[in-house]
């Protein structure tokens, strides 16, 4: 799924700065589901902003809504009255759903309060760990299903570089947790599967122009479209 | 009257534009293999003709010789390089690196760019680095030369002293974008600007209009760009082909109108002199950029007729 979080409230405060009638518009759904940006939180957000204005003796209206799926242009529709009404729309949707929103409805002032940051898959209760990039050229067929590209610091597909001790990554994270060698990873599983000489096959660098390298990607499904 | 000591890097190109003299530079395209005769070859062609030349830095996405190095090689044969560095195969890490050992090669200028997309070229499977674009890079090496910082804000004992170079294509959309673009790259520390080969005499005067009612051609040396035509094909192909290229049906007309072969190159020698001549009446034009590509043996000849010969020697 794709996560997303709220943006830190002064951030957002500059974002709306001025503006009299503020529409917070959620998502109801991946940043619903990563507890960001659904309905509930878009109120919650919605409060948090009436208070401030009323702490700083401003009059500024700030009603909330949400979308069921904020990318796709019918959903859109069903918002469309208070989007309208808004002089600025504070979108608590992922990038795609921000975007659809400004381009359906420009052009209003759309701006985001949260920043993407992955495609995550959840581990536990409110914890997210990273996936996939959407490069667009899946090898994970070679790495017994653990995504190299994503899950090495380096991106390796060749790995794992000297970094890798007791089955962690040199690299920590953003909160010094300790990471994982995906490539450690892989070795273990391709041995669990009697697969070992997968690590030993050759892999050309591999095609980054799948890959947002090559330009923003479209896809068409001519199959798929109506007749 | 600027003295040495105000000099930012002090290259022959800077000190002739510095100086108001009409500059001239050239573009001398790096060979696709470790071949050393090339660059020799064309710094032989051009030495004494041009104030400086453009070393492309793996030029429409193609691998060839690095720009630092065949820089380095035009400077041993007497042909002051305009370095040409761009954001696609470099991070920030490396693009410091890269003007650290230029400068202490003796490199001075440097042409920042963004870099033709990877599509383009011969590795279009390559992943693109743009870590930073021309507009950030410029302003990077402007707080290493001015400030003595690094991009992080390290302090560094040497700063490399550099003429700060960008390029802007008049003739892309849109068009009430390109000056002000200009604008900010002069914020960012452009010190000259080289233009993309101007074909559309009109369109390019239009263009400096816009940047001389900003003032900007007080700020930023502006050298026009030039491309000799070699050939009706050739013109064809750059007005089908090359992005970013306004080539008018009139000029392709006028090309091949004449024979193929000698006649054709006659009159594509004949237009560039036309060309320089009239840019060089036009204010806020500080000099002209001859991209002769793979044609450096007409540089000459263009520039004894437009009449820009001898080369000043500043001091």
């Amino acid at each position: 799924m794709i996560t997303a979080e709220r943006k830190p409230f002064d951030e957002i405060l500059s974002l709306v700065e001025g503006k009299k009638k503020i529409l917070v518009a959620g998502c109801d759904t991946c940043v619903a589901i990563c507890l960001t940006g659904g309905e509930k939180e878009a109120e919650i957000l919605a409060s948090e902003l009436r208070i401030k204005a009323q702490q700083d003796g401003r009059e500024v209206e700030v009603e909330h809504t949400a979308a069921i799926r904020q990318c796709e242009w019918e959903y859109l529709d069903m918002i469309a009255q208070k989007v309208e009404e808004a002089d600025l729309v504070l979108s608590m949707a992922c990038g795609i759903g921000i975007q659809s929103l400004a381009e359906k409805f420009s052009p209003k002032l759309v701006m985001p309060a949260v920043n993407t940051n992955m495609l995550g898959m959840p581990q536990e209760h409110a914890v997210w760990l990273e996936r996939c990039v959407a490069c667009g050229e899946c090898r994970i067929g070679l790495t017994a299903a653990i995504c190299p590209v994503v899950r090495c610091s380096k991106s390796l597909m060749n790995g794992p570089c000297g970094g890798s001790h007791d089955g962690l990554c040199e690299v920590t994270g953003p909160n010094h947790e300790e990471i994982e060698c995906a490539w450690a990873l892989i070795w273990e599983r391709l041995k669990a599967q009697g697969r070992e000489e997968l690590m030993f096959t050759d892999r050309p660098p591999k095609n980054w122009s799948k890959s947002s390298s090559g330009g923003p990607r479209k896809m068409v499904r001519e199959e798929a479209k109506p007749v | 009257m600027t003295t040495a000591t105000e000099y930012k890097a002090g290259s022959n190109l800077e000190r002739i534009l510095s100086a108001g003299q009409f500059a001239v530079t050239g573009e001398c395209g790096p060979p696709k293999s470790a071949d050393g005769s090339v660059i020799e070859e064309k710094a032989k062609i051009l030495k004494g003709y041009v104030d400086a030349v453009n070393i492309t830095d793996n030029q429409t996405a193609v691998v060839r010789v690095c720009s630092m190095a065949s820089g380095y090689q035009a400077q041993q044969n007497g042909l002051e390089a305009i370095m040409q560095m761009t954001c696609r195969d470099r991070n920030r890490l490396a693009m410091q690196a890269d003007i650290l050992g230029a400068s202490v090669l003796g490199i001075k200028n440097v042409l920042c760019l963004t870099g033709d997309h990877l599509s383009f070229g011969n590795h279009p499977e390559a992943r693109g680095v743009h870590d930073l674009d021309a507009i950030t890079l410029l302003k990077m090496y402007k707080d290493m030369r001015d400030e003595s910082r690094f991009q992080c804000g390290e302090e560094m004992t040497v700063a490399p002293q550099l003429y700060l170079g960008c390029a802007e294509n008049p003739f892309a959309d849109p068009f009430e974008l390109r000056a002000l673009r200009l604008q900010k790259k002069i914020e960012a520390g452009a010190d000259f600007m080289q233009t993309q080969c101007i074909f559309n005499l009109p369109k390019f005067k239009k263009w400096m209009e816009a940047v001389r009612a900003l003032g900007l051609h007080q700020e930023i040396k502006i050298l026009a760009g030039i491309t000799p035509i070699k050939g009706a094909g050739m013109a064809n192909y750059m007005k089908k082909f090359v992005p970013g290229m306004d080539v008018p049906q009139e000029i392709i007309d006028r090309i091949a109108a004449q024979e193929k072969g000698a006649p054709q190159q006659a009159e594509g020698k004949k237009l560039a002199v036309e060309m320089i001549k009239e840019l060089a009446e036009v204010e806020g034009v500080a000099g002209v950029h001859i991209m002769a590509v793979e044609w450096e043996a007409a540089v000459p000849e263009i520039v004894e007729a437009a009449g820009l010969m001898p080369r000043p020697a500043v001091a």
